[in-house]
């Protein structure tokens, strides 16, 4: 893991503002940090955005939820609204990961979490995700666990989440 | 980088390099070895602690980011004189082997259990809507995220059912 | 004081019967386990020690060629840096088991991707792994290499081969015969502790907490490996997080460990990462196996052929052996096998838990399982009519068997007669099936040593450089000596791990827990015999009970007896004709119900159960958890566990625990054990023989047989994955 400045953000625009460059958020941290030791993500500041306020699930005028990037995953799935109305994102979220990953995995990082491709974790691996233009060493390497559909000649990568499927079927929309 | 923890009750003043994971502060800096280190990657459960009442992975978060939270490791569930339900339970019921997952078993089934209280449900839960017992494929479930290549799993499960009835 | 004892003759004495105290054998808790649930257990690398730096090891990123650290200086001047160590000592691969001497060394050539080549020392552990992950390794005039097992050289295993009778001609005439191929992938130990060591030097005497399974062989292991005189290392070992074969022989980071504290002074730790553990220590061999059955018309086998072929890296002498168990499980005349090694750039292959037996019998029981079905007889059935009355090779005798008894009790414990019929059950989605598979495994009693002092309060010490690598060692040793010298379990200590103490036999192999157990034995006969000698009565007629001696009428506190003394005696075992003289083995039967889910082709088991025979049982409550263990790892051979190496140089591609699959806690149901009561007379004077691999010889095949009955599909390149199940559906 390369040394980085850390900073937390005590407002939405102040970590805007501190993630301007070669920095990243860090939310649960699950993902970005499991990365980070391995280098293939080396954020020269990290914005610790923990403390700021987004992490409510409230009730849409349409009757639809809206959720906070910042709600845990375990949170999501055991809010008794989700449970009882859309238990489709409830079942998605308890079958992903473990019990201790959901208390710590938010909203917005699950969505924006890396795919778990073995090569793009593996440094000394052509990857054009990692490094665009390398090449893909999955496609005539161990790629079981990569996508048979909607691949291109350049990365046949899944994105890992549970719980965007059961959002995408749910018809869930990303706003500011 | 400054950071203050309370870990099982104790304020402890750190200044630690930021890539200094909560499980390395607690090993290296702190002398609490009880939280093992298994795959450092959140993939075993062996460093599980409980933070501010809920159960983590200590390897995947920063100790700076937990400036002023309660941290409650192995080391403040029990000594070996003054056992916990649960620790008794894994002693009595055979719930290790090597011993190396066994702290973060017991941190983890013990908030697990309080998971269970609040009505939280599991992937085998058949109605979600509603809350679920505890029965030994709930335990199971959510016993998960703690890999044991002893495999101790029916005694872990046994323990933890048995403590669950003893304090119920 | 020193009493030698040399197993050349049946021990028919069951002394520990007869003993008062009766803790042999009872389901005892663990006296290490208020450590373990509390943390306060110390493992390799929790001491805490003064000026403690870290090291971080570095690996090949290709398979052959002269390794070059192409930003050595630029590294060495990071911050926190004190030495980026590219040294000729460093190993090449682990020890093999019992090796004794160092594995082939140098870190200035690469043999396979991952390999550790160096080791960067910092600080703190933060700033050694980044400057680990900053260094760039370059291989230099490397060659073009075999990493597919299909393509390379062949080497066969002259030694390991039958030809009796003649099988092709059995195999024609038979009324009922398979023939059939399978394979196995490589599996992982994967123990939960990954491999580290802390050296530290004072003087020329070098001081290793490490983590390893025997500790007599990785003290001269290392000696070996740094040029220096065993006396002057010491090994300390007290709590092994797991092993599972990958802790036999000295790993990489140890020697590196050393180098490194030697070279700056200060005590180093080097802790493997997971990804290393995976990459740099040990793999059992995947295997290509061919089986042959032929049976008369009754079932009764007239032919028995298994062919198989394993890997290893050039210059490793291991060949997984795969047909240790086919030799004398099953009666037939005609007999033929043969093993083959084939030489490959990956990762060293090595004793992984139940080395032989755990894919090898799992074949031949899915063999046996397609032959049942063949001839349509009950499986368990199949397997009785074919018991051998002696060792069908060699026509020696068995030391002890309770085969037979195990196949039926289990088949009861479990409700087998409610088998369903192919394909036959079927409960909402979930298409149900039983299946079972024999167990065996041979038994070896290896020379150990140990010191049992009676102290002068009454209170007894055992100590022996013996591990426990959760296989109940502290358990079953405090067991023996408190039985032995009539004291209460907490009246004995036991100190293990510590080359410091009388050489044991280590843990591997199963043979641990009887060989170090009968130098205990031994030491406490001797302890014993001064007692008696004492009171003036012979041996036999003092009875010692919670710490009082009883005989010729009389009783008396033991510390009465020893009056302000101690007597210690040094226990020593060694194997002797009884090694040769019989056929050793354990053998068991397991039980599994699977169902397989009819859309996707996943497998959930939802019982098993598991019936063995090993002798003597020493601890009903730590035997039983290691039959859970094995059985744990019969799962994931059968539906989950597969190192997956990059078809192009060879490396592990996964190679961590998020995707190298050991089961789960979810995917264990309760499994159920029985152990069946038996003394070996052969074995040892406990007449108990080794448990800690027996459980997984052949377990995955119930699992798999199971499937077949469920759906009719055979998977026979493992592990059935439900893709694998799908397509055959
Ligand atoms: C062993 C293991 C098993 C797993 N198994 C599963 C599984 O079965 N199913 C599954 O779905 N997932 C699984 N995961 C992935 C896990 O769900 C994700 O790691 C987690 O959801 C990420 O959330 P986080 O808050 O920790 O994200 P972080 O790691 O904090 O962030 C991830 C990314 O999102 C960015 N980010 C985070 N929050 C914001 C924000 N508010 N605004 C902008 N950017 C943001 C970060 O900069 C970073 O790039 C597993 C992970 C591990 C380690
Ligand atoms: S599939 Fe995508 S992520 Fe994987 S190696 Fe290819 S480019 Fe990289
Ligand atoms: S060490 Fe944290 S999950 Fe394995
Ligand atoms: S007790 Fe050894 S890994 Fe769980």
């Amino acid at each position: 893991m390369r040394a980085f400045d850390y900073v937390r953000a005590d407002s939405a625009e102040g970590a805007v503002r501190d993630a301007a460059g070669g920095a990243a958020f860090i939310a649960g941290g699950t993902n970005l940090i499991d990365l980070m030791k391995l280098e293939v993500m080396s954020p020269e500041t990290l914005v610790d955005i923990n403390r700021l306020a987004m992490n409510g699930i409230e009730d849409t005028a349409d009757g639809g939820l809206r959720i906070g990037a910042l709600v845990t995953n375990s949170d999501l799935a055991n809010d008794s609204r989700v449970r009882r109305n859309w238990p489709v994102l409830s079942r998605a979220l308890l079958a992903g990961a473990s019990g201790q990953l959901r208390n710590k995995a938010t909203t917005g990082g699950n969505l924006l979490q890396r795919t778990r491709c073995l090569y793009f974790y593996d440094r000394a691996s052509a990857c054009n995700k990692r490094e665009p233009g390398t090449g893909c060493a999955a496609q005539e390497g161990f790629n079981r666990i990569l996508a048979v559909l909607g691949t291109s000649e350049h990365c046949i990568a899944t994105h890992p989440s549970d719980m965007a499927v059961a959002m995408r079927a749910l018809g869930a929309e990303g706003r500011r | 980088m400054e950071t203050n923890l309370e870990i099982n009750g104790t304020r402890h003043r750190l200044d630690i390099d930021p890539r200094t994971t909560l499980l390395d502060a607690l090993r290296h800096h702190l002398g609490l070895t009880g939280s093992k280190k298994g795959c450092d990657h959140g993939q075993c459960g062996a460093c599980t602690v409980i933070v501010n009442g809920r159960r983590i992975n200590s390897c995947l978060t920063l100790a700076c980011m937990h400036d002023g939270d309660e941290v409650t490791t192995i080391e403040g569930i029990g000594q070996p004189d003054n056992l916990s339900a649960l620790q008794a339970a894994f002693v009595q019921e055979d719930g290790f082997q090597c011993g190396y997952c066994t702290p973060g078993q017991i941190c983890s089934a013990t908030a697990m259990l309080e998971e269970v209280r609040n009505g939280w449900p599991s992937h085998v839960t058949d109605d979600i809507a509603s809350g679920a017992e505890l029965t030994d494929a709930e335990i199971s479930e959510r016993m998960s995220g703690n890999l044991c290549r002893c495999a101790a799993y029916p005694n872990i499960v046994e323990a933890i059912r048995k403590a669950a009835e003893k304090s119920a | 004081m020193t009493e030698h004892f040399k197993m050349d003759a049946p021990a028919t004495e069951h002394r520990l019967d007869d003993m008062a105290q009766g803790l042999v054998g009872a389901p005892l808790d663990r006296p290490e386990g208020p450590f373990k649930v509390t943390g306060t257990a110390t493992y390799a690398n929790e001491w805490q020690i003064e000026g403690m730096v870290h090291g971080i090891m570095v690996r090949s990123p290709g398979n052959s060629g002269r390794v070059v650290l192409a930003n050595r200086d630029a590294v060495a001047a990071m911050p926190g840096v004190l030495a980026v160590i590219q040294d000729d000592r460093l190993l090449r691969n682990p020890a093999q088991g019992t090796a004794d001497a160092a594995p082939i060394q140098g870190a200035r050539h690469a043999d396979y991707t991952g390999q550790l080549i160096a080791v960067v020392v910092a600080e703190s552990f933060e700033q050694a792994r980044h400057a680990a992950q900053s260094l760039t390794v370059v291989l230099e005039s490397g060659k073009t290499v075999t990493v597919d097992p299909d393509t390379a050289a062949v080497e066969p295993q002259e030694g390991q081969a039958v030809d009796q009778g003649d099988l092709e001609s059995a195999m024609r005439d038979a009324a009922h015969r398979v023939d059939v191929v399978y394979s196995t992938p490589s599996h992982s130990s994967s123990p939960m502790e990954p491999h580290a060591s802390i050296a530290t030097w004072d003087g020329d005497d070098l001081t290793l907490r490490g983590s390893y399974q025997m500790l007599k062989y990785n003290r001269n292991e290392l000696a070996d490996a740094l040029g220096i005189h065993p006396d002057r290392v010491r090994i300390i070992s007290p709590f092994v997080g797991g092993g599972f074969g990958s802790k036999l022989g000295l790993s990489p980071e140890a020697v590196a460990a050393a180098i490194a504290a030697q070279q700056l002074g200060r005590p180093v730790s080097v802790a493997l990462t997971r990804p290393q553990v995976y990459e740099a220590t040990m793999r059992r061999s995947e295997t290509h196996q061919r089986v042959r059955l032929s049976a008369d018309g009754d079932g009764r086998l007239t032919g028995l052929g298994h062919d198989a072929r394993v890997s290893n890296l050039p210059g490793e002498t291991f060949a997984e052996p795969v047909l240790q168990a086919s030799h004398f499980l099953y009666a037939g005349s005609n007999r033929q096998m043969s093993l083959d090694l084939v030489r490959l750039h990956r990762m060293c292959a090595g004793s992984v838990r139940a080395p032989g037996e755990a894919v090898g019998v799992t074949v031949l029981e899915n063999a046996m399982d397609e032959l049942a079905h063949e001839i349509g007889i009950d499986p368990v059935a199949l397997r009785l009519r074919n018991i051998p009355e002696t060792d069908p090779e060699s026509g020696k005798d068995f030391s002890s068997s309770r085969f037979r008894e195990a196949l039926e009790s289990g088949a009861e414990a479990f409700g087998w007669a409610d088998r369903p019929g192919l394909k036959e059950r079927r409960e909402g989605e979930w298409l149900i099936g039983y299946g079972m598979a024999s167990a065996a495994r041979i038994n070896v009693l290896m020379e150990s040593q140990a010191r049992v002092t009676l102290l002068p309060d009454g209170t007894a010490r055992v100590e022996t450089d013996m591990t426990d690598i959760g296989t109940g060692t502290y358990a079953i040793l405090g067991q023996i000596a408190g039985d032995m010298l009539g004291l209460p379990r907490d009246a004995v200590t036991v100190v293990l791990g510590d080359t410091g103490l009388p050489p044991a036999a280590g843990s591997g192999g199963s043979w641990g827990a009887a060989s170090s157990g009968t130098s205990v034995y031994v030491a406490c006969e001797a302890i014993r015999r001064q007692l008696a000698e004492r009171l003036g009565v012979a041996e036999p007629d003092l009875m010692l009970k919670d710490g009082r001696a009883t005989y010729a009428n009389q009783t008396q506190a033991l510390s009465d007896v020893l009056k302000g003394d101690e007597i210690a005696k040094l226990g020593h075992v060694t194997p002797g004709d009884t090694s040769k003289a019989v056929r050793q083995a354990t053998f068991g039967a397991y039980f599994a119900e699977v169902a397989v889910h009819a859309a996707t082709g996943e497998t959930r088991v939802r019982r098993m159960h598991g019936s063995f025979a090993a002798g003597r049982i020493l601890n009903a409550k730590t035997a039983r958890s290691q039959c859970l263990g094995g059985m744990t790892f019969g799962i994931g051979i059968a539906l989950t566990e597969e190192m997956a190496f990059d078809p192009r140089d060879g490396h592990v591609t996964n190679h961590n625990l998020a995707e190298y699959h050991i089961p789960v806690n979810a995917d264990v149901p309760q499994l159920t054990v029985a152990l069946l009561e038996e003394r070996d007379d052969w074995a040892n004077p406990l007449q108990a023989k080794g448990i800690g691999e027996l459980g997984i010889c052949g377990a995955a095949a119930a699992i798999t047989n199971a499937i077949f009955n469920a759906t009719g599909v055979r998977v026979r390149d493992y592990p059935a994955t439900l893709d694998k199940v799908i397509a055959g559906m």
